[in-house]
């Protein structure tokens, strides 16, 4: 038995406490925005947010979620369901293509943007550069994650 | 927007239908209405409406529409969304001749049905030269296409063909039909004559008295209408939608979360359990023993299967039942080939290539006499180069979930190909498949990979041994080491320059030839004496389709010797490739504006500035790459790309699949390379099969150019060849080092 908030929610599972928080959350509590990539902490598909820090939950076992608070992707909009400001320029910027690493690379945005409300470029890579993004969309997340910041984008950066 | 004022007619290809191809209305229950449509004989209405236009109040106007009693209008797309935009730049084109208000467009995934089978794609691709199929559709997909039985199986993702193919030549068709049977309706209705009916925003209108109506209002009586058998299509001065970045109706389930691929499915009402599974190391041996005592004790595990060419656990959890495998050891019987290592593969290259010489192997494309131009030219330059195998590696890995009970079969699965899964599920479980439904949602990646129907074949072999439901997912390991590859190949070149420093001669041979025709080819370029041939070699792993597929190594050999040619006239390399230009204005074009964005001639100390330029998939690209090398191994600084897909229907979706083609061939330039050793391949994940990431990604600016306004160019691939080519030719600039062989990333370790 593993206690836990999930996006607010206190939440007790049964689960071998080795198992990866992943698994726990897609099989366990059918939340499948959190997405299965590489198993090693390599693609970044997985990151959830654990008391606040961006985590890769494939390599996590759920034990060191007791009595913590997990955040998913689902768990990101505002109580209203008003999506935050970078699922707003992820739509504005017309992002994702398949859409499969983007759960990952928001939550990896969203902490950046929070502990970083105006990062550099160095930053945004420091940041970001544990997600993959096989569609190679990266150019367009550095530009969401800059309209999020309210940041100009450089002349190749903006949209044409 | 070129040319906009000079469009060519077009000629809507309704013609060919025939009157029995349309189908008269129908009630369906619950009162909606179905009018069928048609594209083919025989009667749809009854099959499609339960499974397409089963919500409240919704009406089928065609095959391909129907509009719901609050106007909302959902075009039913019957290809996959992978990312490259295809759901909704087919509904923009629909919506465009329809006249719909894009606010109230929906997009739809068609069915895994027969009905759904488009027929021009099922011409194109099974039976070339039915149609005014694109040549590089001629003669086979991947040589699966062969047989004309196989048509019913025709509903493929592929070929950066969705928008040129079914955009034109159904989409538009039904959305311009449906419009005219909206006013027909509308002018019985209010007594008017239909020309003085105007259509806008989803709306109909007759301004001299007044009414107007939305679409939702007359579609019950549209569907009475005759079917129009040639439908006018909009020249594109009156788009209204299309040459739009209409925002991709997809987006938003992507950003929080609710978009569901195939590895989410649930099965409903029922609990699911998971597959974990090893193939064979080497392709074509099996599993002679195993050993899975310590495995069978492992908590939640439920049957532990040896089948042969792979061994499956079944476990309560995925990750349980990965645990379990991880635990079971197992040997293998005697490969076939004696291929081993990468150099063993090479070797074959080779030993095919020399046997082929200057005049040997199939002939794939001559003109005049390259073997005595060569002899006589003033200069030459004789260059070999290879490609190694590619993993496709989508992020979503392979995986298909599995219902088989009571001689039923269910399977959700992200396919590129839903009809054949289905009978690749009916071949596995010995079902016929009208008893397989395929459900088939969004694609995480899909990039050639999931036109293959391998993983689907193993996950029904497992459901067909267990009974119960099981989703089957590949680890990350499984799905770089086990599965099938773009082919690894070598190219030689002999070009001879004359004494003005023309390219006079050029005798090339290589050793794979798959897809698409005319891959292997640089035909724009003014060469007078050519000679392409192709020595084939075996292969020990198995070939699927990667993006862009032959064009992604063939682009990088032949930029990369016209390059090297350039070099050897002593020629700046646009200005070299500018005069082969002279019969190809839009290569030309395309070329001069990627020198111009990229202010070609001027580069910092240290960096480098390399261009290629490449046709693919009926889209011109040319890719100028500025490299910084003052560390002493390459950083990417900045890509310009110009391209002319004849027309882009959606600019920002266009340049999103530019900006995607770049990044994914860079990854292959810098990094891509499955190599062997005793058979197997050596890498497993991405620690060791690296992809690029944002911190090397350089900035990436695109410019399209309209070039005809009625061909349409593909987006999906077309992106991809130029840009290894462009890297190491700047590359050279910078250092003076010629990188012949890809990747590049290690020849700077």
């Amino acid at each position: 038995m593993v206690s836990f908030t999930i996006n607010g929610k206190p939440t007790t599972v049964e689960a071998d406490s080795a198992t990866p928080i992943l698994w726990v959350i897609r099989e366990k509590l059918g939340m499948t925005g959190t997405k299965f990539g590489c198993g090693i902490a390599q693609c970044g598909a997985c990151t959830v947010h654990l008391d606040g820090q961006p985590i890769r939950s494939c390599s996590t076992p759920v034990s060191e979620a007791e009595g913590k608070a997990i955040t998913t992707i689902e768990g990101i909009a505002g109580p209203d369901g008003e999506l935050s400001r970078i699922q707003q320029a992820w739509i504005s910027e017309q992002v994702p293509q398949c859409g499969y690493c983007q759960s990952g690379q928001i939550m990896a945005a969203t902490a950046l943007l929070r502990d970083n409300p105006r990062p550099t470029d160095e930053q945004i890579d420091a940041a970001m550069s544990g997600n993959i993004c096989r569609c190679g969309t990266y150019v367009r997340i550095r530009r969401a994650i800059k309209v999020a910041a309210g940041i100009e984008p450089t002349s190749t950066e903006e949209a044409a | 927007m070129d040319n906009a004022d000079n469009p060519k007619p077009q000629r809507s290809r309704a013609a060919k239908w025939t009157r029995r191809g349309f189908i008269g209305a129908g009630v369906l229950t619950g009162g909606a209405l179905l009018i069928g449509v048609g594209v083919r004989p025989g009667n749809p209405v009854g099959k499609l409406g339960p499974i397409v236009a089963n919500g409240e109040g919704e009406q089928l106007i065609n095959s391909w529409l129907k509009i719901d009693a609050n106007n909302v209008a959902t075009a039913i797309v019957p290809h996959c969304e992978m990312g490259q935009g295809a759901h909704s730049a087919l509904a923009q084109m629909l919506a465009d001749e329809l006249d719909a208000d894009w606010s109230m467009v929906r997009v739809m995934q068609a069915p895994a049905d027969g009905n759904y089978i488009v027929t021009d794609t099922a011409r194109l691709f099974v039976a070339p030269g039915t149609v005014d199929a694109p040549d590089w559709l001629e003669p086979t997909w991947n040589g699966l296409f062969t047989n004309i039985g196989r048509l019913a199986d025709a509903m493929i993702t592929g070929g950066s063909s969705s928008v040129r193919s079914t955009g034109q030549h159904t989409m538009r068709i039904a959305g311009a039909a449906a419009r005219h049977m909206l006013v027909a309706a509308a002018a019985k209705s209010w007594g008017v004559p239909a020309s003085e009916i105007t259509t806008a925003n989803s709306m109909l209108s007759h301004a001299a008295s007044g009414k107007s109506a939305p679409y939702a209002e007359f579609a019950a009586a549209a569907a009475e209408q005759d079917m129009p058998q040639t439908p006018p299509l909009k020249q594109p001065k009156a788009y209204r939608l299309m040459g739009t970045d209409a925002p991709r109706l997809d987006i938003p389930s992507k950003v929080d979360g609710s978009a569901s691929f195939g590895i989410d499915a649930v099965v409903p009402d029922q609990q699911l359990s998971y597959a974990a599974v090893r193939r064979v190391p080497v392709p074509g041996t099996r599993v002679t023993s195993m050993k899975a005592e310590q495995a069978e004790g492992m908590p939640g595990v439920l049957q532990i299967l040896n089948m042969g060419d792979f061994i499956a656990v079944v476990a309560d959890g995925y990750w349980q039942a990965q645990q379990a495998l991880n635990l079971i050891t197992a040997e293998y019987s005697e490969p076939e080939s004696t291929i081993r290592t990468s150099d063993d593969q090479y070797a074959r290259f080779t030993a095919a290539l020399d046997e082929a010489g200057d005049d040997g192997g199939d002939k794939a494309a001559s003109n005049g006499d390259a073997v005595e131009a060569f002899g006589s030219a003033a200069t030459k330059v004789e260059v070999e180069y290879r490609a190694p195998y590619l993993a496709h590696s989508p992020l979503e890995p392979m995986n298909a979930t599995v219902w088989v009970r009571d001689g039923k079969c269910d399977v959700w699965t992200s396919t590129q190909v839903p009809l054949m899964a289905r009978t690749a599920a009916a071949k596995a479980t010995g079902l016929s498949t009208d008893d397989v439904t395929i459900h088939h949602p969004l694609l995480g990646g899909g990039f050639g990979r999931r036109l293959e129907t391998d993983y689907v074949t193993m996950a029904a072999r497992i459901g067909a041994a267990t009974g119960y439901p099981v989703k089957m997912i590949w680890s990350r390991e499984e799905d770089t080491q086990k599965g099938l590859f773009r082919c690894a190949d070598i190219s030689r070149f002999k070009g001879g320059l004359d004494q003005n420093g023309k390219l006079v001669a050029y005798n090339n041979v290589f050793t794979q030839r798959h897809d698409p025709p005319g891959s292997f080819d640089c035909a724009f370029y003014d060469i007078p004496n050519k000679s392409i041939r192709v020595a084939e070699a075996e292969l020990l792993l198995p070939f699927a389709s990667l993006r862009s597929v032959d064009h992604g190594q063939q682009g990088f050999f032949i930029e990369s010797f016209i390059d090297e040619a350039a070099g050897a006239a002593g020629k700046d390399p646009v200005e070299f490739r500018l005069g082969m230009l002279g019969q190809s204005p839009r290569h030309k074009a395309v070329l001069e504006k990627v020198a111009a964005m990229a202010d070609w001639g001027n580069t910092p100390e240290g960096h480098g500035k390399g261009v290629a330029l490449v046709e693919s998939f009926g889209t011109i690209v040319a890719e100028v790459v500025e490299v910084d090398m003052t560390s002493g191994s390459p950083r990417l600084v900045t890509v310009w790309c110009a391209a002319d897909p004849g027309f882009a229907v959606n600019p920002d979706g266009f340049r999103n699949q530019m900006e995607g083609g770049i990044v994914y061939g860079l990854t292959a330039a810098l990094y891509g390379e499955i190599s062997l050793k005793d058979g197997a391949v050596e890498q497993s994940n991405f620690h060791d099969y690296k992809m690029l990431r944002m911190n090397e990604c350089p900035a990436i600016a695109v410019e399209i150019i309209n070039g005809d306004h009625v061909t349409l160019g593909g987006a999906g691939e077309p992106g991809l060849p130029p840009v290894a080519p462009a890297l190491a030719n700047a590359i050279f600039a910078a250092t003076g080092k010629r990188l012949r062989e890809m990747p590049f990333a290690k020849q700077f370790a």
